[in-house]
């Protein structure tokens, strides 16, 4: 059983579709880029997966719930258990230290444990920043508390909306050696990103493009021409 | 981890939360202030009600008997019964001598000024009276009405010509100090010109009258030595319940409360020993004077309640304001809250303990801040220290809970309406 399965998801903002019809199956383990221009609905996408948003038609099954139908309280609870999530512009709570941010996520999902987040820094390299404000971090720190934040409930599915769009090349490489990691670990990963050297990690590549999947032989212009440059 | 993140947001974010608490500091010392005044000013002029405030009227008896049989005011002389003004100094021989700090008699006439009917009232104004003890004593409605404001002078008693004219009339009639004013008494054939030498406010039906000296009348309606009531201010002692006995019937007493009555200050006895010394007079106390001044105190009272409730919406405005604000700059804060899991409830709870936290420490700072503006305002308005009144402090603590509650809800609708996918994937 597939740890994803959308089937035929449609989202229309009045009148805007911003999603057409999307099938779309992800396995567990499975690295997969998402990209496509600007406003051609992957941000749309993200939100319906991650459960923060409720699609207009279409069948969403993930890890065997099939939350189509389930009310806005159990989305939440849905998204807390099963998602993991990474911004591009960060969201740290900035009056809590970073161990702190990592806590709000635990007290939200369970209980907070301080010692098993100094251990999740410490994975992404930032024990000694754990008592540092937001502010007294660097974007590239930030960016790395904040995959710290999404995998610290233990998430089946990480999803990550352009995490590298607000970081410069060091810290980008910094960022995407530690998704690398997590990959061999096993995690599933869904990334959306306008870079194809960001793609190029990934297992698999698909393109949106108004809303709708492009077909597999544009998909493989777009990803090969981006491969290239 | 909630108390972490509580103190985080109102540490770390100081300067925010100390605005909120300023303002409900602004809201809550106005309400302590107005509250405090309000009650301990209260209790002053109550208390110098029941010190100076009991007037007595002295009647003759025959207009008592038809006023409380047929309902009739028969102060104007139209019974054709009076006191005589030779009598009004043996108020000063009575057993409470003391207690009286002013009287004056007073004869009333309708009058007509041009074309308008008016009250015209002959008074004694500070007339040095000897009495049979040949102790000189200075009396008049200069005593009797020393809430009066003057503009002008007070009318010498030997001034025969001389009026002063209440403010509403004096408007009316449009007379400054120093005119003319005809006057046509009943029965009178000429008229008599008086001068204007001071006009008066005291806030009561006299503003609408003329006063003149006590001989002005006499000669004018040819009553010589006639008098229609004597006003009288004393100090009392409040009343208890053989006051109140005596006050319905001083014959039902035994002797010895007879006694105990009779030499004490109370408003009934004092009016006994009046009835006593004049003759033929009825002597009653007058609740209208210290009602009347019930209803200014009442007024203000109901001033200050109004201004405490309009300051208090004033700062649950600002304070809904700024929380606002407060709010729409952390929605992605928020947003991440409940992206994390956090559920509406979970953040209004947060939001709220962080807002009444603000609340209480605004709320302490402003009662204290309240009682100086109280002691500023007793000092300014009232001339004397307000005391302090602990029955402020659960109104006060209501009033904060009250205007924070209010001030957030603006705020705490637009938490829960918040979408988190719609505020963290903004640019
Ligand atoms: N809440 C909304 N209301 C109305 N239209 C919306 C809303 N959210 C998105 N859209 C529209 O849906 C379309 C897809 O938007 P989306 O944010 O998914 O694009 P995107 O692929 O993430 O673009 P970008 O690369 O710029 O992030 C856009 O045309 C956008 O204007
Ligand atoms: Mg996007």
């Amino acid at each position: 059983m597939s740890l994803l399965e959308l089937h035929d998801v449609s989202m229309i903002y009045g009148s805007v579709k911003a999603l057409q019809g999307i099938d779309l199956t992800v396995e567990k383990g499975e690295w997969l880029a998402l990209m496509g221009p600007s406003g051609s609905g992957k941000t749309t996408l993200m939100n319906i997966i991650g459960c923060m948003d409720k699609a207009s038609t279409g069948s969403i099954v993930l890890d065997g719930v099939d939350f189509t139908d389930v009310t806005a309280g159990n989305l939440t609870m849905l998204r807390r258990d099963k998602i993991g999530l990474v911004f591009q512009q960060f969201h740290l709570i900035p009056y809590l230290t970073a161990v702190e941010n990592l806590m709000v996520a635990q007290y939200y999902h369970s209980m907070p444990d301080e010692q098993e987040a100094l251990l999740a820094l410490e994975r992404v390299g930032l024990k000694e920043r754990a008592r540092h404000l937001p502010s007294q971090l660097s974007g590239g720190e930030q960016q790395r508390v904040c995959i710290a934040r999404a995998l610290i409930n233990y998430p089946m599915l990480i999803l990550a909306d352009e995490p590298t769009g607000n970081l410069d090349e060091t810290n980008a490489k910094l960022v995407l050696e530690f998704f690398q990691q997590l990959h061999r670990e096993g995690h599933t990963i869904i990334m959306v990103t306008h870079d194809p050297k960001v793609a190029e990690l990934a297992e698999r590549c698909i393109v949106l493009e108004h809303g709708r999947i492009a077909n597999r032989k544009d998909r493989r212009i777009v990803c090969r021409e981006e491969e290239v440059s | 981890m909630f108390w972490e993140m509580l103190k985080g947001a109102l540490v770390r974010q100081s300067r925010k939360m100390f605005m909120v608490a300023l303002t409900i500091a602004l809201g809550v010392s106005l309400t302590t202030a107005m509250l405090n005044v309000m009650l301990d000013v209260g209790d002053k002029v109550n208390r110098e009600l029941k010190a100076y405030g009991a007037n007595i009227t002295v009647i003759p008896r025959a207009a008592s008997v038809l006023r409380d049989v047929y309902g009739i005011e028969a102060s104007s002389g139209k019974t054709g019964q009076y006191l005589q003004e030779a009598d009004v100094g043996k108020l000063k021989t009575i057993f409470w001598a003391n207690n009286i700090v002013a009287f004056s008699p007073l004869l009333e006439t309708k009058a007509t000024v041009g074309s308008d009917d008016i009250t015209v009232v002959g008074t004694w104004f500070n007339r040095q009276l000897e009495l049979p003890t040949g102790e000189v004593v200075a009396t008049g409605i200069k005593e009797l009405k020393s809430w009066w404001t003057v503009e002008g002078n007070w009318i010498n008693d030997a001034d025969i010509k001389g009026a002063m004219v209440g403010s509403t009339l004096a408007r009316k009639l449009n007379l400054r100090i120093g005119d003319s004013v005809e006057v046509a008494l009943p029965g009178g054939v000429q008229r008599e010109t008086l001068t204007v030498q001071g006009i008066f406010n005291s806030g009561g039906a006299e503003d609408d009258q003329i006063f003149v000296t006590l001989p002005f009348v006499q000669q004018g309606l040819n009553l010589p030595g006639k008098i229609g009531k004597i006003e009288v201010s004393a100090i009392t002692t409040p009343e208890n319940e053989l006051a109140r006995k005596a006050a319905h019937d001083p014959k039902s007493l035994s002797l010895k409360e007879w006694e105990t009555w009779y030499c004490t200050a109370y408003v009934s006895s004092i009016a006994y020993q009046i009835e006593e010394a004049v003759g033929d007079s009825r002597a009653k106390p007058v609740r209208q004077v210290a009602e009347s001044e019930g209803t200014i105190l009442q007024k203000t009272q109901l001033l200050m309640l109004l201004i405490t409730g309009l300051s208090l919406a004033g700062s649950a405005l600002g304070i809904s304001n700024l929380l606002m604000a407060n709010i729409m700059e952390r929605s992605r804060e928020f947003g991440l809250l409940k992206a994390l899991g956090a559920t509406d409830r979970d953040v209004l709870l947060l939001t709220l303990t962080e807002i009444m936290t603000t609340g209480l420490f605004g709320g302490i700072a402003g009662y204290f801040l309240g009682l100086g503006f109280a002691q500023i305002i007793g000092h300014n308005v009232f001339g004397t220290a307000v005391a302090i009144n602990a029955m402020v402090i659960p109104w006060v603590i209501i009033s904060v809970i009250l205007i924070t509650l209010v001030g957030s809800l603006p705020a705490m609708r637009m938490l829960l309406s918040l979408r988190p996918a719609a505020v963290l994937h903004g640019r």
